[in-house]
């Protein structure tokens, strides 16, 4: 069994994977103190891997764990023991730029951390001020500056090849890969220290970052953008299973009267087996209309794909881009046609752009009617998706009003906070009356909506 | 349940006998698969297609001496056909063969009983008293209700037959789910599990599966063709290249001789790690092949 003051620990570690959102039950808090029970606690790997398996049941939440671990179970404190030169002597960073090449060059990941370790207490502390933060992984990577590296990396990894072909794109891929693991080790270490100085209470709340189906369309960083759009495509992917499934399950619709009246002069007269008719699918048909402009471009971007998906799993979706003109886009969906192809050849050849470039809802709402009058009929759903903002031109609410009369079901998705709807050039409090408007700022809200939204 | 002997001494034990299976593991692996063995609970293994997930089974099965006993499932997967059934033709029989004078007390207990039970895959897995490993695979592809079948089986390692009473397991076996996350498992089912995610190797150990798997390939190429498998998957592809497919280039280059691989050997092979046409084209772009 383990100690107590270990036990105690485990619980507060529990608290903070709960505040930072991972759900962990009782009975995996249990499980948790069995696990302290039954691996080498000293074995820092083995400490993780066996707490991950209970308390992080889906991918998503695996980034936190391992952020908030290093800070509870930090592999050691202040400068270690094991420095043989703790003393500031000033170190050459051209001298530690060429060990930190040869390490990449090596690929040796626990060199690679190890060398972060020491860059960190060399390089990314600042002056000593009491109460503030004083390391910095900036600091660190400032003076490393990997990314300068790349060039004579590529040089050694190729050693002599030509430049240009499959050899180079191989390496390239290699060497990000190594940059990206020093970059993290960098930043696991640069927490670590803060932790120590600040508390890790302290730490947890400010530098862990949200989980991916959690972090705001708007405001999603690239690295955030490549995460999440692996998250958008299985859920679209889930939600089509879900509805095949249902489908399937209605397989029997209305009793067939003749047939089971007729199958029932075998029986007697007794009609012993029941036929049915067979039951006929409600075919989804939507009808996506999409606001690919700047001021939205990361949210523009999911939605494109959630239409993408979609348009794989269903025959009848359609999907209309806008700026401040509209151009119908289904045909570069086409089921087995490359997304980030798509995408591109969407901004290139589509006919977006009417007059200058910025949102125009007004217009291209009525341009939508006017060039495609049937595309909106009593079985479609209709989807707007744009953040409502006008820029202060006519919104055009009589002809977003006579669309969604027209439809079946009619949503707008938002991806602004619901605050801010109203606010400035936002006609978001005008369309409200006319459209049930959704607030959809996250991958996990745009999973709740259309799992809520798809007719079956 | 009498207390069982753990399987495995320790965590690097466990390592060292699923490697001497043929399955190299690395830490996070090994650890649960001790745990797992350690407080007898099902191991739920999650990742996508072809990282090894059934194979981690077998693994596990070879290593321990165990039994395998597989549960596929799929659509339409029924209590009939994963736990038990009765056996009702040999019923009608017994019923009919019965001498007319015999009580009807004496037939009806009689045709409830152990010999006219079909055993499926969940009741013999409960039921063997030699070491089994319960291989329960693709759990996604089976509907929600299955799961709530599983719950008991997984907690307490017993099956209820409303006929015959509850059987409880005499010898506890080593559960594992497998599933490719096409959809969510209920948390009902998570929280009694083990969880692990299986992900695409690191570019060492996946180095080291083909080169155990493939000897008579070079390091060299070994180390070319893993540096390439990594750069495609970077790609957004329709379906990443599996560990399996990785296996299948290294042989498919050793048949055909090559040495090394360039642009002209990956555009004559490029059919045997991307199965899609549209991948081909993106992968041919990316990679600069024309």
């Amino acid at each position: 069994m383990a100690a107590p003051g270990l036990l105690d620990h485990l619980a507060d570690f529990v608290r903070a994977l709960r505040s930072a959102g991972v759900p962990v039950g009782v009975s995996e808090g249990i499980d948790a103190a069995a696990v302290l029970g039954a691996v080498d606690v000293l074995d820092r790997r083995q400490l993780r891997a066996g707490l991950a398996t209970v308390v992080v049941k889906r991918p998503v939440y695996r980034p936190t764990y391992d952020a908030l671990f290093d800070l509870w179970w930090p592999a050691r404190m202040g400068d270690g023991a094991n420095r043989p030169d703790v003393d500031a002597t000033p170190v050459d960073p051209e001298a530690l730029r060429d060990e930190l090449m040869r390490l990449l060059l090596d690929g040796d990941e626990e060199a690679l951390r190890r060398f972060a370790r020491e860059a960190v207490a060399t390089l990314g502390g600042g002056d000593a001020v009491p109460g503030r933060q004083s390391f910095f992984s900036y600091r660190v990577l400032r003076a490393l500056s990997p990314d300068t590296l790349v060039s004579g990396l590529l040089d050694a990894l190729l050693a002599g090849a030509a430049r240009g072909g499959l050899a180079e794109q191989v390496a390239r891929q290699t060497i990000k890969e190594r940059i990206g693991a020093l970059r993290t080790a960098i930043e696991e270490e640069v927490r670590r220290r803060v932790a120590e100085e600040r508390g890790r209470d302290s730490v947890a709340r400010t530098t862990v970052r949200p989980m991916v189906d959690q972090v705001d369309f708007l405001r999603a960083q690239q690295q955030d953008l490549a995460a999440l759009r692996r998250t958008v495509a299985p859920l679209a992917r889930r939600l089509a299973a879900r509805l095949a499934a249902k489908r399937r399950r209605g397989r029997s619709g209305r009793l067939d009267f003749r047939r089971t009246v007729r199958s029932s002069l075998g029986t007697g007269g007794v009609p012993i087996v029941t036929h049915h008719r067979p039951h006929w699918p409600h075919k989804p048909e939507l009808v996506v209309l999409c606001d690919v402009s700047g001021s939205v471009a990361g949210f523009s971007h999911f939605t494109l794909m959630l239409t993408a998906a979609l348009r794989e799993q269903f025959s009848r979706v359609r999907a209309f881009a806008f700026v401040d003109t509209c151009d119908e886009v289904t045909r570069f969906f086409a089921p087995g046609a490359d997304l980030v192809d798509a995408t591109q050849r969407l901004s290139r050849e589509a006919d977006l752009v009417w007059f200058d470039g910025h949102s125009d809802y007004g217009h291209a709402f009525e341009v939508f009617v006017e060039r495609w009058p049937d595309a909106v009929g009593p079985k479609t759903s209709l989807l707007v998706l744009g953040d409502a903002r006008t820029n202060y031109r006519s919104p055009g609410s009589a002809t977003l009003k006579g669309l969604v009369t027209r439809s079946r079901h009619a949503y707008w998705l938002n991806p602004e906070p619901r605050r801010q709807w109203g606010s400035g050039d936002s006609a978001a409090d005008v369309y409200a009356e006319l459209i049930e408007m959704v607030e959809c700022r996250n991958a996990d809200q745009l999973g709740a909506f259309v799992s809520r939204l798809l007719p079956v | 349940m009498p207390q069982q002997s753990p399987a495995f001494a320790s965590v690097a034990d466990v390592g060292k006998r699923l490697s001497a299976a043929g399955y190299l593991t690395d830490p996070a692996i090994a650890t649960t698969v001790f745990l797992a063995d350690r407080l007898g609970k099902p191991l739920l293994v999650e990742g996508p297609a072809g990282v090894g997930k059934t194979e981690l089974a077998k693994a596990i099965a070879s290593a321990t001496g165990s039994l395998l006993i597989r549960l596929q499932c799929y659509e339409g997967l029924d209590e009939a056909r994963a736990l038990y059934e009765w056996n009702y033709k040999k019923q009608l029989l017994r019923i009919q063969a019965s001498p007319d004078d015999s009580a009807w007390d004496a037939v009806h207990d009689d045709v409830f009983s152990e010999e006219f039970l079909l055993s499926r895959p969940l009741l013999s897995a409960i039921r063997q008293t030699e070491p089994t490993v319960l291989l329960i695979d693709e759990t996604d592809k089976a509907d929600v209700e299955v799961e709530g079948l599983l719950l008991e089986v997984l907690s307490d390692f017993q099956v209820t037959i409303p006929e015959l009473g509850t059987i409880t397991a005499v010898r506890r076996p080593l559960v594992v789910l497998t599933s490719n996350a096409t959809r969510e498992l209920s948390e009902a089912l998570k929280r009694r599990c083990l969880y692990l995610h299986l992900d695409y190797p690191a570019a060492d150990r996946e180095r080291e599966i083909v080169l155990a798997r493939v000897p008579d390939i070079g390091t060299a190429l070994a180390d070319q063709i893993v540096r390439t498998v990594r750069a495609l998957r970077a790609l957004e592809l329709k379906k990443s290249p599996s560990i399996a497919e990785t296996i299948d280039w290294a042989h498919t280059l050793l048949a055909l001789g090559l040495d090394t691989l360039n642009e002209e050997a990956l555009r004559a092979t490029l059919g045997v790690v991307l199965k899609h046409a549209s991948d081909h084209l993106r992968a041919a772009g990316e990679l600069r092949l024309n």
